[in-house]
């Protein structure tokens, strides 16, 4: 792991930089190496990881750190100047000073308190309101370094991630593998990670490449991003989630394609397949686990486990929501609950009240639990379905398109 | 007969010899030594008789000052236990390198960080803030009390009954293992099947009650008990912001109890609020609690504003600077408090542009701060400044608050957020401004009131010592972790593999223990005021030639506050009466009305920590028999008619008559 970033890579390469997707003069730029000087003196020795990152969106990110910090410094060391100064100079010691014990207000003085720290409000925020939009963590990259556009030709690296007690899966569709706790990319390919958890909130965080995002049950976040520089790099979780937390890290190398390939043919070679049955059993919950590699994976599995239905004969999140969007199934749905006989791997006992459920999969012929094929489809009939001794009501159905309308839906599924 | 299952269970619950951490030895000898303490103070109490003068005197009294007294020295207490928590996850990260798992498992460290941040916010910041409000404004309004009298005996010893809870858990049990706002599924029974959330979440509800209920007693305080003359922009500068503060808790803290409520229905009658399937969402309790948790640093924050704009004012000998857009920019933060607490969770995948939104709110709040922090510049500005010791936390607090305003603002820039977020950069900025600003202004506050709760001065020689160690400690112990957040190094972790990291962990925990210094240094300070007391006595009742209505009394002030109510006729009404020659009235003294002490406040909270010590431990019974009580002891306590008495008049011209001899005797 010593080798987990250049050292001071990105305070050398400051002065070509060139910040094309957000608005800032010359002069900041400017400013903001002056203000990495004394950074790069002090802290020369150090991992300043968060400062001298290997992916753009991190770059763009700490060029916003920084950019900010020398915004408020503009303000910040004249207050603290005048601090000692004023301490210093009206001094109960120091008789020469003027004392006016009754002077309390100067119209001019107040416009320009408030108006001081407003304007570089009004700066930052209007940083703010790009910056957030450029690097949304949701939106697809357009450039892959500062001066190099993307290629439209270029297919994103696709990676599913889960956070599992207390380790990372990685599964890679596209071909075929499945990684636990090591994660690669080719240097300069785009990746697009979709994130889930299965049990409890985690946060997926690669500093040398971009910003966090969380991972959550049942939930899905994405994250874009693009290594520049081959290296191993750390990512962990960066949301307290259990006892097992402080290990919960992995090693993220950005490889050249070769490297990649090869990377991938020693997960094929590696053997072993991750199905439902398999990932139940890796589920449960270790600690420090070490670096796994599957040859095969379930290609529907992701799509399981953000629907939180691995279990077999458990109703998917999806299906359920799209049941619901229908009107529900009424009292028949209630019945559908089957008691809770498992869990991930504690009780979820209740003190009170009823036992613990969970609700049996509906399974139809031509879509069987679990099939890739088990896409939800409008059915052409949309009126709600009737649950035992109901009327049918009388408003006339929404639209089949109109049924995630105002929600976000779970999964695309 | 001792082996039914069934009867035991009903009996004691969920509690068994194996609750008690009998096989843990640091927490064995923990109890040891607080057993020991424990047991040395109730004997002495014995010994010396004075069991009826603490319950007469203090336990029972509805006099706001004593009130005010018990909230501070429940904070210092519980700074103790915060602290010793500090130094345990300090000297653990400092350890556990290179293969070192340290001195702390897992299931300890992770209680220890827990309790940390619950007990430094519930009950150190919150008890030392109300303690001061308490103390405090209605003497600088005026008043002989709060509104409500009872209501504030009850208020405290609800606060006291979430502190003892939290104790509780250290020996009884555990505490939880979840971070300290206990985001679900983690906080969930799924996932914390054992009492620690539940100790978490009664201990937070029962002292909830406490705050919320003063909250609204400060209020009405504030709002109906002012002096004759003052009107609502002739108030000093700490009551505006204590009145702003408690609108924020009257405001957010329901929405703790309920957001707790839904986790407690979720944890015991397993409805789903917050769990991941059936339609639950722990983002909505991630969203709840920050609705509430946002407003609470601000909760904690603007008194200290107050103190220091009243310790800069009196130190420099001067008006305060700009006291209409003082008043103004509290009540912008008040109003902007509530529009900013998404952005503790930026990284939860919202929308560029809820990010946006929240991310430049934030940073809207930090312009009426900055305009604060002009008009203490400018107080200063033209004064003759006195560096006794308020005024140098003062100092203090302004060079280092604008550092944590910075990271803060920074830290509210979303993108930049998605690098630091949950970092231990976050971690600094956060404790730069609690300790820089909070903590900092609660000693301002108690150096510059001490002198009129006790009538003596504090040791300034201890007190200096103490004030170093501090502020050295602080930028030793965090200053290290801006540096670790910038390496990547995020928040709650117990072991670590790369060992260039120690170097600044070591440093860290030598500045921790400086602050450890500091406090023993506070505590000596304490000590070696009361026996010097004599030499460090004030009788003038204004020992810092001060400017509000607090100094016109004496120190410590009678139990009425003031024989005849003053009528003011400026901001600084103390310093407007000095000016004009007042004259303290010797004669025409009336019996004074008063309300009476009561026990009924200390047993209704005894009864609601039982109910909720019953509740952790599923002890049905308990609940049920303390639930019914609290009911009936409620009820009976309205059928009190003994609630106020007169001070009669012949007793007022002698306190009177005493403090007309001692200033006689001043002047000499």
């Amino acid at each position: 792991m010593s080798q987990m970033v250049r050292r001071s890579y990105a305070l050398a390469r400051l002065p070509n930089f060139q910040p094309e997707g957000l608005p800032v003069s010359r002069l900041l730029m400017i400013l903001r190496i002056l203000a990495l000087l004394p950074l790069a003196v002090a802290l020369g020795g150090c991992n300043y990881v968060v400062l001298a990152p290997a992916g753009d969106i991190a770059a763009q990110q700490r060029d916003l750190v920084i950019i900010s910090t020398v915004l408020m410094l503009l303000i910040v060391v004249p207050v603290m100047a005048l601090t000692v100064l004023f301490a210093w100079r009206y001094r109960q010691s120091n008789k020469s000073a003027r004392y006016e014990p009754e002077w309390d207000h100067s119209t001019k003085l107040e416009l320009v308190i408030w108006s001081a720290p407003l304007l570089i409000i009004i700066c930052l925020g209007a940083l703010t309101w790009m910056g957030t939009h450029l690097l949304d963590p949701y939106r697809s990259l357009d450039r892959i370094a500062a001066n190099q556009r993307i290629d439209e030709a270029t297919v994103p690296l696709e990676v599913e991630v889960v956070a599992l007690d207390w380790k990372w899966l990685f599964i890679y569709r596209d071909y075929g593998i499945a990684t636990v706790n090591e994660l690669a990319a080719p240097v300069d390919r785009p990746i697009d990670f979709r994130i889930t958890a299965s049990t409890v909130m985690n946060s997926f965080y690669i500093p040398a490449l971009a910003g966090q995002i969380y991972a959550m049950p049942g939930m899905e976040t994405k994250l874009h991003a693009v290594v520049n520089h081959a290296g191993t790099y750390k990512g962990f979780s960066a949301n307290y989630s259990g006892a097992g937390f402080s290990g919960m890290h992995f090693a993220f190398h950005g490889l050249d394609d070769k490297g990649f390939a090869e990377w991938v043919a020693k997960a094929k070679a590696a053997g072993g397949t991750l199905g439902r049955s398999e990932y139940l059993q890796l589920e449960k919950p270790t600690q420090n686990e070490p670096v796994r590699r599957f040859a095969s994976v379930d290609a529907d599995l992701y799509r399981l486990i953000l629907n939180m239905c691995v279990e077999p004969g458990k109703m998917c999140m999806s299906e359920m929501m799209a049941i619901d969007a229908k009107g529900g199934a009424g009292h028949e749905g209630m019945n559908n609950t089957l008691p809770l006989t498992y869990d991930k791997y504690a009780r979820r006992g209740t003190a009170l009240g009823p036992e613990p459920t969970f609700v049996a999969g509906t399974c139809t012929p031509d879509a069987p639990q679990g099939q890739t094929s088990a896409a939800i489809k409008a059915p052409a009939d949309t009126t709600p379905l009737l649950g035992a001794g109901l009327k049918r009501p009388t408003f006339t159905p929404l639209k089949s398109t109109s049924f995630f309308l105002g929600q976000r839906p779970k999964s695309d599924s | 007969m001792s082996t039914n299952p069934d009867l035991i269970k009903l009996v004691f619950g969920r509690l068994s010899l194996e609750s008690l951490p009998l096989h843990e030895p640091i927490v064995v000898g923990t109890f040891g030594v607080v057993a020991l303490g424990g047991l040395t103070l109730l004997a002495g109490l014995t010994y010396f008789r004075l069991w009826g003068y603490l319950w007469r005197e203090w336990f029972t009294t509805v006099d706001h000052k004593r009130i005010g007294i018990m909230y501070m020295i429940l904070g210092i207490v519980m700074l103790l236990r915060g602290f010793a928590d500090a130094l345990m996850m300090r000297l653990q990260q400092a350890i556990a390198f290179g293969g070192s798992d340290g001195y702390l498992n897992a299931h300890h460290y992770d209680q220890v960080f827990t309790a940390h941040g619950v007990i430094m916010i519930f009950f150190v910041a919150m008890p030392f803030v109300t303690g001061l409000m308490n103390y405090v404004v209605p003497l600088q309004i005026g008043a002989r009390d709060v509104s409500f009298p009872f209501l504030n005996n009850f208020s405290f010893w609800m606060t006291v009954g979430g502190a003892v809870l939290v104790m509780m858990s250290l020996f009884i049990g555990e505490f939880a293992r979840t971070g300290w706002l206990a985001y679900p599924p983690l906080s969930n029974i799924g996932y914390s099947p054992d009492v620690g959330v539940d100790y978490y979440i009664w201990a937070l509800q029962v002292a909830g009650v406490g705050t919320t209920l003063s909250g609204i007693n400060l209020i009405c305080t504030i709002v109906k008990l002012r002096a004759p003359g003052m009107s609502m922009m002739k108030m000093p500068v700490f009551t505006w912001t204590s009145l702003c503060t408690n609108v924020l808790i009257v405001a957010s803290f329901p929405v703790l109890t309920v957001v707790l409520a839904l986790l407690s229905l979720d944890r015991y009658i397993g409805t789903n609020f917050f769990t991941s399937d059936f339609g639950g969402s722990p983002m909505m309790y991630v969203n709840l609690i920050w609705i509430w948790g946002h407003p609470e640093v601000y909760i904690l924050v603007l008194p200290a504003f107050g103190i220091f704009s009243e310790v800069t004012s009196t130190f420099s000998g001067k008006r305060l600077f700009g006291y209409t857009s003082m008043v103004y920019a509290t009540v912008v933060i008040t109003i902007l408090s509530y529009l900013v607490w998404l952005h503790h969770f930026f990284t939860m995948g919202s929308g560029a542009s809820v990010n946006s939104f929240f991310g430049i709110t934030t940073m809207i709040i930090s312009i009426p701060t900055g305009a604060k922090m002009f008009n203490w510049l400018f107080t200063m500005y033209r004064g003759r400044i006195r560096f006794e010791l308020p005024m140098m936390w003062t100092i203090a607090f302004m060079l280092t608050f604008v550092i944590g305003g910075m990271t803060g603002v920074l830290l509210a820039v979303p993108p930049a957020d998605f690098v630091l977020h949950n970092s231990l950069f976050l971690i600094a900025h956060f404790h730069n401004v609690i300790i820089g600003g909070v903590v900092f202004g609660v000693f301002a506050g108690i150096g510059y009131w001490f002198p009129k709760a006790f009538g003596f001065k504090l040791d300034p020689f201890w007190g200096k010592l103490s004030f170093w160690f501090w502020v050295t400690g602080f930028y030793l112990a965090f200053m290290p972790l801006y540096v670790l957040g910038l390496m990547g190094v995020t928040r709650r972790l117990r072991v670590f593999d790369d060992p260039s990291l120690q170097i600044w962990f070591v440093v860290a925990a030598i500045g921790a223990g400086l602050v450890f210094l500091g406090i023993l240094c506070m505590l000596m300070q304490f000590a070696v005021s009361i026996l010097r007391r004599e030499a460090l006595k004030d009788v003038t009742g204004d020992p810092w030639d001060a400017r509000t209505l607090e100094w016109a009394t004496s120190s410590p002030p009678p139990d009425y506050n003031f024989a005849f109510t003053p009528v003011v006729h400026d901001n600084d009404a103390w310093w407007d009466m000095k000016r004009r020659g007042y004259k303290r009235p010797l004669t025409g003294f009336r019996p004074i009305h008063m309300p009476s002490n009561t026990g009924t406040g200390i047993i209704l909270a005894g009864l609601s920590t039982a109910m909720a010590f019953g509740l952790i431990w599923y002890i049905w019974w308990l609940a049920a028999v303390s639930f019914i009580a609290l009911l009936a002891v409620a009820i009976g306590h309205t059928f009190n008619y003994h609630r106020d008495y007169d001070i009669p008049a012949d007793h007022v011209v002698r306190t009177e008559e005493a403090r007309t001899q001692l200033l006689a005797g001043a002047k000499s």
